[in-house]
């Protein structure tokens, strides 16, 4: 199971959270700090995994992140997940937003959350990997996107038929 | 109101939306929260609103403020509203907003049951995909049980994408509603091999997840896994099901043997690192599961450390860190494999990653023996000295800790070296441990009598430096060791050169300054050292020294009087007194001496940790029971008492009140008393009794760093390295020595006080400097060995230890709606009303006792298995002809979820042969489609009203039946035999019953006939290949107009007893059906098959083809080459074979419902044909279930002996059936938009019943 996907900055500013697990906001923040702290201190060129902090959950946890120039993407996992599973599938997952955001930048991230999180929404499911193949989660994306924007294009529509 | 809505429309315009936001609070650092809470005062005012698409708005900004740590519960039914939006845009905004924020106590969720239950029957794939989503971050225990049923019917959802997520939420369904996971269980099952590679996927994720928690419910899927395991590609799947039967193998070592091999292969033909990684760590698991009995077993051990060794040098820090992690699982089983790459983590020491030193000390802990702790130690003491970092250096202190102290100290072979290096971790700065170090100290001179002289002596040089541990600040952990120094010289006094100095120095003004605790212990062993000194200067008349001493604490006591910590007051108080009182008496010239020793007289022993637990409660004792009546009226009083003692042990309390007087109740109390009384180790469990690790008062000492640029040397106190030197020396002469003498006696007698060592090759030849007796720790009397304490009550998980072969009974339904009619009725729900309520009905009665007892036969026999499982082995394959046996298993395979105790033999016989045989392999398979048939109906979730008026005849019939059944039990094994093998009606050439697999309709009244899908191929002495009606047929998403994908699978079987390899596997393609060749292959190129055979070795591979027409059968000849290698010689073979594409093959089992059906047939663009079948002589649901497994065709409808039923082709041509039986004559009228395609599967159909 994933416990948690974190991302967030150089400064440990929140890109975005996704809990899988129900904790108070302070406690979310507690733990970003906690992970950011962790993370952070760590130097570029040594092993991505780090046995877990103290606020998510217990041993049987582990911190298992990829730093990409300005982010950190952080997992939370237990042991049921393979290590290399997930650094796999946090490529896969910055590659997906590379992909749907087209070089994709913090910038894309701070004001896009919710399209991060529609995207994460097709690869993970409540803890769990729901689908790890790029074109697969690509296409559901974008079919879902497109009926957004058919939507869009239909709300005037609606408003005049009120009248 | 239209003024509104367009006034709505307009502010809308001059809304922030969530890049405004973002862009404003970007703009705002100063003062961000001050930005921030008028923003959310905007939202409020936007939540008033009428217009969805402001509400909208404004939650989607709400969510985004979540993540920044506002709490936006507030707005929880604002959510709601815009979860209920009719528009995908704002639905999902609403879903995302739910999954961010609501949890289990949110109370509007309840509000939402109904939305979420009108998304997930959405025609609109992406409102439910949306939907369960959001559900699967917010699942409460309510809204898993209202939702169940609904979520398992999409998990047979005609869409891959809901199917996927359908599984995979099962898993929270399960988590919040325990009782769904048995109805549900068998569709999941099934989810295990649905043809879309995402849904198996997530089937095994749920299976995997479930399984790890509770992994004995498991074990009977082992086969299937098995099977899937050496059949799937997909490496995600592959390191979830490899991952389980790491999980799997603790319990049935004989899974484990079975394992090694495929295991072995894979690891050696994989290329990605991470399945690699996790088949090493399976390898282990199954190695340690073994431990003994396995003849090549060192070779897979090699093997592992061989390949862990690749991985740690690999300068991938990641790859050298899950090395070490895996390495170190070897290490608990096979210390030696691991030893000999010492060098290898040693140098892991110094990477600059800590997670890599701190994986490489956790290696170092197994890796010490006698000979090299010292040097081991010696250089994690540079270490220490090196280390930068309060936290990592920790660390290596805890770890050379466990290191020295692991298994009762067993690998310290001098304990004075032990001690100085003790000492030596004293002068670590600002260490979080000295608890840890203290407690050591203590448990070293407690335990180790000979080592006390010596530890006294270092103790007291300790104390007589305390103003070096305690520097300038009190609040340092390390001062902890002064506790263990005071009391260790208090204690063993006797052994003190000078015990007045060592008194002077404990009774110094600045002990003062230490915490309450310590000087606690200081004031206590104070008064034994003085009673030490009097008992020195015993007999010497009007002696000086005496006096001097009491003077002395007369003198300082004062001090610890007025301590403001209530423990040292009372204490010292108490002394003091008692030393004025022995002042008098000495100037009285009154011999003391022997009083107040008396006073500490009495050896203290530890006591084992627990020990107090495990007594057990005596026969008639109640500790529930007042022990003297309470008077009545004030209640309120005498409720303390017994709190108090239901809080000391309120595990034992069980309710066995006896009838015992109360005079006889007070006399135990007595009696228990005194004997507490007389025990010294009753009342609390001091820090000598016990190894407290974690004790709980060292948190709370705050740490302060001194500094300190010299490092210390303590004059007076030896250095380790010293004993280093000392030690190789003293081991050079006794080698010489041992050359001459024999083994000594004596160390015959410290075996037996030891555990038995383990440790490598010369290890018995060091003896320890020291004649130690390492005292063991004390156990009550008749203790009992209760080791459940770990276990959490508060798991989720163990609602979920349920066990799944049991048959379902009526209670394990899920709950269904009925306040409203079912309109829509999905065809899983229509084969369930069929069979289930006689199934249930079976099931409740006699066979429920049956399985019982079959339960209860089968955990004998396990336990039987344990003990000598080769012989029953063999027993069970002599009492049978294997034929038989295996004929039985198939069958039973098939139909997992009705049979419990045929499954366990099942399973025994899967793990029982040693090579894979055919047989065992296929029963693995059951078509998906048969397995839809009779899963769904197993689970018996949804029961129709209207049902019993046909299950009545049959009901009567099947209790005939079990009569029948009953007798034939009773009739020996051989007819028993012949009768079955009557049943197989349908045997391939002379595959025979070998590879029938049956479809294991059991909840029928009677059994249906077993039907296979696997016909042979083509045969000859060397290899038997069988093929799979290729129900696996599938069409690639995106090209379904010009071409579609098949898939074939073929077995492959070695009948000969050489080894075949390099097997190539080619077809002639026609104009319509091509092999698929991978890139740049030419067109008459042959496909290398994946493995090679060892003798008597069959294995599954598949094949793709391409398939442009698939209204005709196809006929396609191929060839297959391969290397027969045998001892001497190795010749070329080949075999021809057909592989025939069926119309049916193109079909897929496709789920109806029956009103879409009926628009279907009333759109008038099907054409008709019919067929008349003679003679057939089977009961109608057989012919159904036939008509189903080799056609891939569904049930949409059935009424009495008539029965409507769908399939689709892999190209869309819809084929629609309506089966009408009567007298021997069934009539098929048959409605399809391709005639030709339809004629075709006709033919076929009637192909199949006129086989039998």
């Amino acid at each position: 199971m994933i416990k948690a996907i974190l991302i967030f900055n150089n400064h440990g500013k929140p890109r975005m959270s996704k809990f899988y697990e129900h904790y108070t906001e302070d406690t979310e923040q507690q733990i970003i700090r906690e992970t950011f702290h962790l993370v952070s201190k760590r130097d570029e060129n040594i092993c991505n995994f780090l046995e877990g902090g103290l606020l998510i959950g217990g041993s049987d946890n582990k911190l298992i992140y990829r730093h990409y120039a300005t982010l950190y993407f952080v997992f939370c996992v237990d042991s049921s997940e393979s290590e290399l599973g997930i650094l796999d599938l946090i490529q896969v997952f910055v590659e997906t937003l590379d992909k749907c955001f087209e070089n994709v930048c913090e910038l894309d991230l701070i004001f896009h959350v919710d399209k991060v999180h529609n995207i994460l929404a097709e690869m993970v499911m409540g803890g769990m990997v729901l689908e790890t193949n790029m074109s697969e989660i690509i296409t559901q994306v974008e079919a879902q996107g497109k009926m957004e924007k058919s939507e869009v294009r239909a709300a005037p529509l609606s408003y005049l038929l009120e009248f | 109101m239209a003024l509104k809505i367009v006034k709505g429309s307009i502010d809308r315009m001059f809304d922030k939306n969530l890049q405004d936001l973002v862009r404003g609070i970007r703009n705002h650092k100063e003062d961000e929260a001050k930005y921030i809470s008028t923003c959310i005062d905007e939202i409020k005012q936007e939540l008033k609103q009428d217009n969805i698409a402001v509400k909208a708005n404004a939650v989607c900004k709400l969510t985004y403020l979540q993540m920044l740590g506002y709490d936006v519960s507030w707005a929880a039914f604002n959510i709601v509203e815009v979860m209920s939006s009719s528009k995908f845009t704002y639905k999902r905004i609403g879903y995302l907003a739910a999954s961010q924020c609501f949890h289990e106590g949110t109370d509007v969720i309840m509000l939402t049951t109904n939305q979420i239950r009108k998304d997930l029957s959405s025609p609109n794939q992406y409102d439910t995909g949306v939907a369960l989503t959001g559900l699967s971050c917010f699942v409460t225990p309510d809204l898993a049980r209202d939702l169940a049923n609904d979520i398992m019917t999409l998990m047979s959802h005609t869409k891959p994408y809901i199917r996927k997520k359908a599984v995979l939420i099962m898993y929270k369904v399960f988590l919040k509603y325990p009782e769904s996971l048995r109805p549900a269980f068998p569709r999941l099952k099934e989810k295990l091999e649905d043809p879309d590679p995402g849904v198996q996927s997530a089937a095994v994720n749920v299976i995997c997840e479930l399984a790890r928690r509770n992994p004995k419910n498991y074990l009977s899927l082992a086969p299937l896994f098995f099977k899937l395991m050496t059949s799937s590609t997909n490496n995600w799947v592959l390191i979830k099901i490899i991952k389980l039967f790491g999980a799997l193998t603790p319990l049935e070592p004989r899974l484990g043997k079975k394992l090694i091999e495929p295991l072995t292969n894979l690891i050696h033909s994989t290329s990605a690192m991470s399945l690699l990684y996790e088949c090493v760590n399976t390898v282990i698991a199954v190695l340690i599961s073994l431990s003994s009995g396995m003849p090549n077993h060192s070779a897979s051990i090699q093997l592992c450390v061989q390949k862990l060794r690749i991985l740690i040098e690999d300068s991938d820090q990641n790859l050298k860190y899950l090395g070490l992690l895996a390495m170190s699982k070897i290490l608990k089983t096979h210390p030696k494999s691991v030893q000999s790459h010492k060098d290898l983590i040693l140098q892991c020491l110094d990477d600059k990653d800590e997670s890599i030193r701190l994986r490489a000390l956790d290696l170092l802990y197994g890796m010490v023996s006698k000979k090299n702790l010292m040097e081991i130690v010696k250089k994690l003491m540079l270490h220490v000295d090196k280390a930068e970092g309060t936290t990592y250096r920790d660390e290596l202190l805890t770890k050379i800790i466990d290191i020295c102290s692991q298994s009762n100290f067993q690998y310290i072979t001098n304990f004075e070296w032990y001690i100085s290096i003790l000492v030596e971790l004293t002068r670590l700065e600002g260490t979080r441990h000295g608890h840890l170090i203290a407690s050591q100290m203590l448990d070293v001179a407690i335990r180790v009598k000979a080592i006390r002289g010596f530890a006294v002596a270092q103790m007291a040089t300790l104390l007589d430096n305390a103003h070096l541990l305690t520097g300038n600040t009190q609040r340092n952990g390390i001062c902890e060791v002064l506790y263990a120094a005071a009391w260790i010289c208090g204690e063993f006094s006797e052994h003190l050169e000078d015990p007045m100095q060592t008194l002077e120095a404990m009774l110094r003004p600045k002990v003062a300054t230490l915490p309450g605790h310590i000087q606690a212990v200081y004031v206590q062993n104070a008064a034994k050292l003085f009673a030490t000194v009097l008992r020195k200067h015993d007999g010497e008349t009007e002696s000086q020294a005496a006096q001097e001493t009491s003077q002395l604490l007369i003198d300082r006591l004062p001090l610890f009087v007025q301590s403001a910590n209530l423990e040292v007051q009372e204490r010292a108080s108490c002394i003091l007194q008692l030393v004025k009182y022995i002042q008098k008496l000495q100037q009285k010239n009154v011999e003391v001496a022997e009083e107040v020793t008396a006073l500490f007289a009495g050896e203290l022993n530890p006591v084992a940790p627990k020990a107090q637990k495990k007594v057990p409660i005596p026969e008639g004792l109640d500790l529930d029971a007042w022990i003297n009546e309470p008077p009545s009226g004030s209640e309120s009083e005498d409720e303390k008492p017994k709190a108090v003692f239901a809080k000391e042990e309120p595990k034992h309390s069980r309710s066995r009140h006896t009838e015992v007087d109360e005079k006889e109740l007070a006399r135990r109390r007595e009696v228990r008393k005194q004997e507490q009384a007389s025990n010294p180790f009753y009342i609390k469990a001091s820090p000598s009794s016990q190894k407290v690790y974690d004790a709980p008062g060292v948190e709370h000492i705050p740490v302060v760093q001194i500094d300190l640029s010299v490092p210390l040397k303590v004059p007076g106190m030896p250095m380790s390295d010293q004993y280093l030197k000392l030690e190789e020396e003293r081991r050079q002469k006794e080698k010489a020595e041992r050359k001459k003498k024999e083994k000594k006696k004596k160390r015959e007698k410290r075996g037996k006080e030891r555990k038995a060592d383990s440790g490598p090759e010369s290890e018995e030849d060091i003896t320890p400097a020291h004649q130690v007796d390492i005292v063991t720790e004390e156990m009550p009397e008749n203790a009992l060995p209760s080791d459940d304490d770990d276990k959490d009550p508060n798991d989720p998980h163990k609602a979920l230890d349920i066990d799944l072969d049991k048959p379902l009974a009526d209670s394990d339904k899920l709950p269904v709606r009925t306040h409203r009619p079912e309109v829509l009725k999905s065809p899983a729900e229509d084969r369930d009303g069929e069979s289930v309520p006689q199934e249930t009905k079976k099931k409740s009665g006699k066979e429920k006792k049956k399985d019982k007892e079959k339960d209860r036969k089968r955990s004998k026999e396990e336990k039987k298995k344990k003990k000598k499982p080769k012989e029953v082995e063999e027993e069970l394959l002599e009492s049978q002809p294997e034929e038989a046996v295996q004929s039985e298993e198939t069958k039973e395979a098939a139909a997992p979820p009705t049979s419990t105790s045929a499954e366990a033999s099942d399973l025994d016989f899967w793990l029982s042969s040693a090579p894979v045989p055919p047989a065992a392999q296929e029963v693995t398979a059951p078509s998906s489609s048969a397995a839809a048939v009779d899963t769904s109906s197993a689970a018996a979730p949804e029961s129709e009203p209207d049902e019993p008026k046909d299950t009545e005849p049959e009901d009567t019939k099947s209790s005939k039946h079990k009569k029948k059944k009953q007798k034939k039990e009773k009739e020996e094994k051989e007819k028993k035999k012949k009768k079955r093998h009557h049943h197989h009606h349908q045997h391939h050439g002379d595959a025979g019953g070998e590879d029938s697999v049956q479809n294991g309709t059991v909840e029928e009244e009677e059994p249906l006939p077993p039907m296979s899908n696997y016909s042979l191929l083509a045969e000859n002495s060397y290899i038997k290949m069988m093929k799979e009606d290729a129900d696996q047929v599938y069409d690639i998403q995106g090209n379904h107009q010009d071409e579609s994908k098949v898939v074939v699978s073929v077995i492959f079987e070695n009948k000969s007893d050489s080894f075949l390899k390099a097997m190539e596997f080619n077809v002639l393609d026609s104009l319509n059906s091509k092999l698929q060749r991978p890139e740049g292959a030419g067109a008459h190129d042959s496909l290398t098959v994946p493995f090679q055979l060892p003798p008597g070795v069959s294995n599954e591979a598949r094949f793709v083809f391409s398939v442009q027409s698939i209204v005709m059968p196809q006929k396609l000849k191929g060839t297959l080459t391969f290397i027969v290698k045998s001892d001497e010689s190795s010749t070329h073979e080949k075999l021809d074979f057909k592989l025939h594409f069926t119309c049916t093959s193109y079909l897929i089992t496709t789920p109806c419902y029956s009103d879409a059906y009926a628009k279907l047939l009333e759109s008038g663009d099907l054409k008709g044909s019919s067929l008349r079948l003679e003679g057939i002589n089977m009961p109608f649901h057989h012919l159904l279930a036939r008509i189903c497994f080799h056609h891939h065709f569904s049930v949409v409808e059935r009424i009495d002996s008539c029965a409507s039923m769908y399939s689709r082709s892999i190209q869309g041509h819809h084929v629609c059936l309506l089966v009408k039986t009567s007298d021997q004559t069934v009539s098929i009228d048959a409605k399809c938009d391709e005639p030709s395609l339809l004629g075709n599967v006709l033919d076929e159909i009637k192909q199949t019943f006129s086989k039998c």
